[in-house]
């Protein structure tokens, strides 16, 4: 199959002009003393956390709106400078905290290509098992607070009882249930535990049967189709123009998946499917979703056999200079303490030069560009966020719709607010 | 790092980590954008990334975030670098990160150097999502792109002063308020 669909959703584009994401009333279609100007956030229910949207009101039709952000900007890109590469880790999966792993992921994988470390396998099973559990717990709280802003109030705690079982076996390899800086410079904080591998098959037993409940209560829920079948269209053409990624880009038609197109980990060694749904609205968003959920399922258990046949193998790079010695060896070894010590306080150093690295996040692509000057600290640090991106296509997809059908259409964005405004 | 030849106005090619980048003059960078797109088929612009080089190479001093009075790296029995890094162009350093989604995928970084208060033009008419990156770009580094149209602050507040991301912009710096001053 071809990676661009041949069929349009419609005809032309529909960005703004001049400028792509703010949507001017026009005085051809609305009266402009008819038109009411509302401010929906930033303190809103519906709004996906601080999101803020000023909305040009003709009656219950939106005829203008513009997207604002940053009420959640806390200079994560400016802090990290500041720390050593081995703290800076800490702060990665603050900045998107729903996919939490896959930011953790990237920043380490862009560490790791400056430092030019191989990763040892079962490393690399564990961080995409992690990676596809995560996907799962992310798409649950985008269906869970999504089909809650439009009404279905049982779905939600539906989502966050599996949601729940995901952060147990977060709890279970990192101690924390989020954030969890499991994964490090050259391999994972410590060896997957004993049993992890039982009960994330446990889960994987579950979870599909979860997802097709899920979709039996919505799929047959007239209201749900009502409202979002034919909302938020978004062209393909123009989903490529607006940088969208991710299950936005796939529920336009484009068959495009970082790690199907570009593998990185071992994603070319697994058996999954990329869903592509080529009508561009909300519904198929949703769609792309759950189908999501059943592939990252997949991908999960392939992992887990390759992390039961890896099992006694090492999960990080030997290299005493970037990574933490064993812990036993503190006791009985100066040379072991040393480097414990000078890689906390001042850090392992890394090459110069500039990376960008990317990878297939829940929202899309996420990218980290990294310039090192060769110090113990990172010159620049730069997040590539795919919510950010996602919310540059508000003004395309919501002209013309309702009121209502904008919260439908906003949340099908799946923005998360730390993550556009890091 | 073929195919790259005919792009307008590169005044450098260099592939580092397996990652090609293209160095472009500044005044023709709409021009060389347009080619990617058109010719190439780069039809995704994935981020734009500013980086400010004030101070780059320069010696280090060590405590918290870095004091006058501190510790001199490049003193023996320091962490100072041994080697310095190699020095760049202009202050400030703009990436354009190109993907090309197709059957073909390809990534390029396109590059352009630019000096306190030079301005760039904005690539918004090659790809819209310029918009806010290009809009996070002036409010964090305080690059100017000539031809946006709304080219105002983003993540920080409207009436914001100074450019965070700028390396002379202190960390913790901020003004408090509702200070005794106030």
């Amino acid at each position: 199959m071809s990676v661009l669909p041949s069929t349009r959703i419609y005809e032309g584009t529909r960005i703004p002009s001049p400028v792509p994401t703010i949507l001017e009333v026009d005085p051809e279609k609305h009266r402009l003393e008819d038109i009411l100007r509302v401010n929906f956030g930033p303190n809103h229910p519906s709004t996906h956390g601080v999101l803020r949207l000023v909305v040009d009101l003709d009656g219950e039709t939106v005829a203008g709106i513009r997207a604002v952000i940053g009420y959640l900007h806390t200079g994560f890109e400016k802090n990290m400078e500041s720390k050593s590469w081995w703290k800076s880790v800490t702060y990665a999966p603050r900045i998107d905290y729903v996919s939490f792993q896959a930011n953790e992921l990237v920043y380490v994988m862009a560490i790791e290509k400056l430092l030019g470390h191989e990763i040892p396998r079962r490393a690399v099973w564990a961080r995409m098992a992690l990676a596809e559990l995560t996907r799962i717990h992310s798409h649950l709280v985008w269906l869970g607070t999504s089909a809650l802003e439009l009404g279905a109030i049982s779905l939600f705690w539906y989502c966050f009882d599996d949601r729940d079982q995901i952060l147990d076996l977060f709890e279970m390899v990192g101690g924390t249930r989020m954030h969890t800086r499991y994964f490090q410079v050259g391999g994972l904080a410590e060896d997957i535990p004993p049993g992890f591998t039982n009960e994330a098959r446990r889960f994987c037993e579950s979870m599909p049967k979860s997802v097709d409940e899920y979709e039996a209560i919505l799929d047959r829920n007239a209201i749900w189709l009502e409202r979002t079948k034919g909302v938020g269209l978004l062209s393909a053409d123009d989903a490529l123009a607006l940088g969208q990624t991710g299950p936005m880009l796939r529920a336009s038609g484009v068959d495009w998946d970082l790690r199907r197109n570009t593998p990185y980990l071992a994603y070319d060694e697994v058996d999954f499917d990329v869903p592509v749904y080529p009508n561009g609205d909300v519904y198929d968003r949703y769609k792309v979703h759950m189908d999501e959920m059943r592939q990252s399922v997949r991908i999960v258990r392939q992992c887990l056999d390759r992390l039961d046949e890896t099992e006694g193998e090492p999960w990080i790079v030997d290299d005493r200079k970037v990574v933490l010695p064993p812990r036993h060896e503190l006791h009985t070894s100066m040379e072991s303490l040393i480097h414990h010590f000078k890689i906390v306080t001042e850090g392992f150093r890394v090459p110069e030069g500039e990376v960008y690295v990317a990878i297939e996040s829940p929202r899309g692509e996420a990218g980290c560009y990294l310039v090192s000057d060769g110090s113990a600290r990172p010159w620049r640090v730069k997040f590539r966020a795919p919510s950010f991106a996602a919310l540059q296509a508000t003004a395309t997809i919501v002209q013309d719709v309702l009121i209502a059908d904008l919260i439908a259409a906003a949340g099908s964005l799946d923005p998360v607010m730390g993550d556009a405004d890091r | 790092m073929t195919g790259y030849e005919s792009v307008p106005g590169v005044v450098e090619t260099r592939v580092s980590f397996d990652e090609a980048t293209l160095v472009v003059d500044p005044t023709r960078l709409v021009d060389a954008c347009a080619h990617l797109r058109g010719e190439l088929g780069f039809n995704m612009l994935v981020d734009i990334a500013a980086a400010d080089y004030l101070g780059w190479g320069e010696q280090e001093v060590a405590g918290y975030i870095g004091t006058a009075g501190g510790r001199d790296l490049n003193q023996a029995g320091s962490h100072g670098l041994a080697r310095g890094p190699e020095p760049k162009p202009k202050r400030f350093s703009v990436s354009y990160h190109l993907l090309r989604v197709g059957d073909e995928p390809a990534r390029v970084r396109v590059q352009v150097w630019l000096d306190d208060d030079e301005p760039v033009a904005s690539v918004i008419e090659v790809w819209p999502a310029a918009d806010w990156f290009e809009r996070e770009a002036f409010d964090l580094m305080g690059i100017r792109f000539e031809g946006h149209q709304n080219l105002v602050r983003i993540l920080m507040p409207e009436d914001w002063e100074g450019h965070p991301l700028r390396k002379d912009y202190p960390l913790g710096g901020e003004p408090v308020r509702f200070s005794d001053e106030d």
